[in-house]
């Protein structure tokens, strides 16, 4: 089973549908980045990565409330506190995030602490002054059986104490998702006796902290200025290789490419309201090393027919190249496709984010290869011809200046079993 | 089959055996929950899929550039009341933002060659210039200023790393980070309370023994009128517990005590929790090194019946008279519970920072996200993989099976690279393990269609997979190397999950050109070897 078995699309006659696509969705992400600047002052939303602040990931025994969740931690005078339901919405869980002015570098988890506190509420005190068990670490359970000794176990106890509390700990984190609602939940865990001794120092809140991430302003700036640093570096590498490996033009058009294809993706998570992070970030650097991937076959492909087809005009041989690796590319972008698809649809919260670029910049990647890197080209040629210069891009050289041409000597990139 | 090709197999099959012990390492017993464990010891999980605390600090270098300075001032005012040369005043002007530097104004001019010869004899990390009117100024030479800052982040990472063991962390990473921003950066897996840890962490435990040169006073503008409106140039404003305070009244006091220190932290040879053997109260008993306890004999023999102050974090812990000489042994008592004094002990024991620690970023997984994380990558992964799998086989056929077993000795020779450089897997890196298999697949799709290519223009099997092979090679080298190339620089720029995640890019494009090349090849080979003449290759 074959698709595109022969195939003779003339990519390059429809470019002005292409360029008018690309267009029409690049105009729209700069529309949707400079009203965001605009009103915000970011052009694209910013994770906590690279604003600074603080987030509490929280998840909850029964269905939350934002806006009561929202008006506890404002009654402790956080003002500028957000909260949203979080993830899939059976799992109950609640992101509260603080701008970066609560969160100063001398305190850095005054907010946190903050947030924590308005949670419990009037938990502890109304209580008893029993601790909370949801929100307890195994050291702290340890440390409480150690002291109370319901085992009787006398002086060895350290050891299995602390293995106690940590398997307590492991059952509600592992199993339970990091809440219980009741102490019956630990019945087949521990034993009773000590299910009974918790009772007395510890009660159950409805609530309990899965993540935490606190950025102060300093590091925020130094991200940034990494983020930028290393696309910039990224770019500049592709440049460098393309040009020794093909012609200067050739690394041009792919960077102009990959160029169009990281203002098309970063302007869908403008529009999509989505934020970026360093995650989001490393997607980008590895949907432009996609593209550029996909750019060099098609590359590789015209420079070996250019060799071939030597009597031809670069038009057709590109257009034949392309069609040449139709099949390739369609299947290549597919598979790959499937399997970013999978991480987005099942890989978690979490990567939401990233895997979204993903699915994006593989798409526009692709469709860049063909729309946008190999019309540079033959629209470069054709503008030189128009100058009564000699067309660079044929034959291939790999001597320095435009004029040396290789002759008949054998390519250097002999194929190898 | 012929020889050539059975060496390749074997080779193969060799390379196999080798990165799946990279996978397990050495299991203790081979039934499913020992494999697993072994498993887990080699493949280490990243924070983010194991729960725990991700911190960066910064060292607070001027702090230590302060003590330094302090203590020069101190010696340059000793040397010049022994040389007999006056001064009118002698002051650090902008403590904030140039700790070293020290101004002395009203050296006589006949004095000024012994004032130069103080400095460069006595001070010869400093250098001096003069200034307008007989004034100086001393500030530390560039080089020496950079070598102490260095020096205090490096003590900072010792100290911490100290702490850190002490209390038990498993597999704690402490390390400098970033360039040139006195940072560090901890990573504590399996901490999910981390306020307990960064306060041993941070707290400076700077312990210094000085004179005490006046006090209690009630408040601090009671202690100025008693020296009548002016502080003392060698003396300074310090609080503490008010001794006088009934037990559990939190009265504060004001001391007057030297700058100068008779024993600093540097001296300590070891601390221990204790109790007081009078009031039964909690207390640190320490113990001096030999050359701290011949100082503070000298000291203490020097002052008897003046009144010492025992000062940590420049707050007064207590207060007592000097009776006799002490040798080498003392005690800190004043406010402790037996948890704070057990945590102080440690702090001692593991040296005082040099300097403050400020946190600059916090970020703690919970164990229970790191476990839905992992599965939820999991399942992903193998979602993915089953699809890109079976669509293989649908598209090609029996050459989808060359695909598939290519994909996967990738993935093994991807997760044994880990194994065997103890690289960490973070979220990203599943995810890069997910597109790994993507984006390796790629390899074989293009030699696939360049074999049925050529098959279509007519040449016999194997001449078409020879000229598949040859012809896909270069693209295939240029592709890989253009995203290693990527994903080295996300290494070098990323930080924890990120790194992760370019590890796994590399090793996977790694394993693939390997696997693409080399090991579907030796397939296609053993296939063709068993082929009849003219018989068709199912691809």
């Amino acid at each position: 089973m074959e698709f595109f078995k022969n195939s003779n699309i003339d990519f390059l006659g429809k470019k002005w549908y292409f360029l008018a696509f690309s267009l029409f969705f690049s105009v729209a992400g700069l529309v949707s980045m400079g009203h965001r600047w605009a009103s915000t002052g970011e052009p694209v939303p910013l994770g906590v990565d690279f604003r600074g602040g603080t987030l509490v990931y929280v998840k909850y025994s029964h269905t939350p409330d934002p806006a009561a969740v929202h008006s506890e931690i404002e009654r402790l005078g956080l003002k500028n506190a957000r909260v949203q339901r979080y993830g899939e919405s059976g799992n109950n869980e609640v992101l509260i995030s603080l701008d970066i002015q609560e969160t100063s570098e001398q305190a850095l988890d005054k907010g946190k602490t903050q947030i924590i506190d308005a949670l419990e509420g009037a938990g502890s005190s109304a209580h008893g002054g029993k601790q909370d068990l949801n929100n307890a670490s195994s050291l702290t359970l340890a440390r409480y059986l150690l002291e109370h000794d319901p085992l009787h176990l006398g002086v060895d106890a350290n050891a299995r104490y602390t293995a106690i509390g940590q398997s307590i700990v492991d059952y509600r984190d592992k199993t339970k998702g990091g809440v219980l609602s009741s102490l019956d939940e630990l019945r087949g865990t521990v034993d009773p006796a000590v299910t009974a001794s918790l009772q007395d120092g510890f009660y159950l809140s409805d609530f309990g902290v899965r993540n935490v991430e606190i950025v102060g302003p300093q590091v925020g700036q130094q991200l940034r200025k990494q983020a930028i640093l290393a696309t910039l570096y990224s770019l500049a590498g592709m440049l460098i290789y393309l040009a020794l490996r093909f012609e200067w033009i050739y690394g041009v058009a792919a960077v102009l490419t990959v160029f169009h294809d990281t203002l098309i993706t970063v302007g869908a998570f403008s529009l999509l309201d989505r934020e970026i992070s360093l995650t989001v970030i490393a997607a980008i650097l590895t949907l432009i090393g996609y593209s550029n991937n996909d750019t060099i076959v098609v590359f590789d492909r015209i420079r070996e027919n250019i060799k071939l087809l030597r009597r031809e005009n670069l038009a057709d041989i590109v257009n034949k190249s392309i069609n040449q690796t139709l099949s390739r590319t369609i299947l290549t972008a597919g598979l790959t496709f499937l399997t970013v698809l999978a991480l987005f649809l099942f890989g978690g919260e979490v990567l939401r984010g990233f895997s979204l670029a993903l699915v994006i910049g593989i798409l526009i990647g692709t469709y860049s290869s063909i729309a946008i890197a190999a019309p540079i080209l033959v629209a470069y040629q054709e503008w030189r011809t128009g100058r009564g210069q000699r067309p660079i891009a044929m034959p291939v050289r790999t001597g320095v200046g435009p004029n040396q041409v290789k002759g008949s000597a054998q390519p250097k990139e002999k194929v190898k079993a | 089959m012929n020889k050539n090709l059975a060496w390749k197999l074997v080779v193969i099959v060799a390379i196999l055996l080798l990165f799946v012990g990279g996978i397990l390492g050495i299991p203790k017993d081979w039934s499913g929950a020992g494999l697993l464990a072994s498993m887990k010891s080699q493949i280490h999980l990243g924070l983010d899929l194991r729960g725990g605390t991700h911190l960066i600090l910064q060292v607070q270098v001027n702090d230590a550039v302060n003590v330094d300075s302090d203590n020069a001032m101190a010696r340059l005012k000793e040397d010049m009341r022994t040389r007999k040369i006056g001064y009118a005043d002698i002051t650090k002007p902008d403590v904030a933002n140039r700790p070293d530097l020290i101004v002395v104004k009203g050296i006589p001019p006949d004095k000024r060659g012994d004032f130069q010869s103080i400095v460069s004899d006595r001070l010869p990390e400093y250098e001096t210039t003069s200034g307008a009117e007989n004034s100086w100024t001393v500030s530390m030479k560039p080089q020496n200023l950079a070598d102490l800052k260095n020096r205090a982040v490096a003590q900072a990472i010792e100290t911490i790393r100290n702490r850190i063991d002490l209390l038990g962390v498993s597999e704690p990473v402490i390390q400098e980070h970033g360039l040139g921003q006195y940072q560090i950066l901890v990573q504590l897996p399996g901490v999910d309370d981390p306020a307990r840890v960064k306060d041993i962490m941070q707290s400076t435990a700077m312990l210094e023994i000085k004179q005490s040169l006046g006090g209690p006073y009630p408040s601090e503008q009671a202690a100025l009128q008693d020296k009548g409106g002016v502080l003392p140039p060698d003396a300074m404003l310090l609080s503490g517990r008010n001794p006088r305070a009934a037990q559990g009244d939190e009265g504060e006091a004001w001391y007057l005590i030297s700058r100068a220190s008779a024993i600093t932290g540097r001296d300590l040879r070891g601390a221990e929790p204790g109790r007081s053997a009078d009031t039964n109260q909690p207390r640190v008993n320490f113990v001096l090194t030999g050359e701290g306890g011949r100082k503070f004999y000298n000291f203490t023999s020097q002052h008897v019946g003046d009144s010492l102050a025992v000062v940590l974090d420049n707050k007064v812990m207590e207060v007592a008279t000097i009776r006799e000489p002490i040798k080498d042994q003392g005690e800190i008592s004043g406010g402790f519970t037996e948890e704070s004094a057990k945590d102080l002990a440690l702090t001692l024991r593991s040296g005082a920072l040099p300097a403050g620690i400020k946190y600059l970023e916090e970020r703690t997984v919970g164990p229970s996200l790191g476990a839905d994380s992992i599965r939820d990558g999991v399942r992903a992964a193998i979602i993915g993989m089953v699809a890109v799998l079976f669509f293989m086989l649908f598209y090609y056929h029996w050459a989808g099976v060359n695909a598939d077993v290519a994909l996967l000795l990738n993935l093994v020779i991807l997760l044994g690279f880990m194994g065997f450089f103890g690289a960490v897997l973070t979220l990203p890196g599943i995810a890069g393990v997910i597109l790994t298999v993507g984006m390796g697949v790629d390899s074989n799709v293009l030699i696939f269609e360049r074999i049925r290519e050529e098959l279509r223009n007519g040449k016999t099997p194997s001449s078409a997979v020879e000229q598949g092979f040859g012809h896909a090679w270069i693209t295939i080298v240029d592709t890989h190397v253009t995203t290693i190339v990527s994903a080295a620089i996300l290494f070098i720029f990323g930080t924890g999950p990120v790194k992760g995640f370019a590890t796994t890019l590399v090793f996977g494009l790694a394993a693939n050109l390997f696997t693409a090349v080399f090991v579907s090849r030796v397939i296609f080979d053993w296939v063709l070897s068993r082929k009849q003449r003219g018989e068709a290759l199912s691809i």
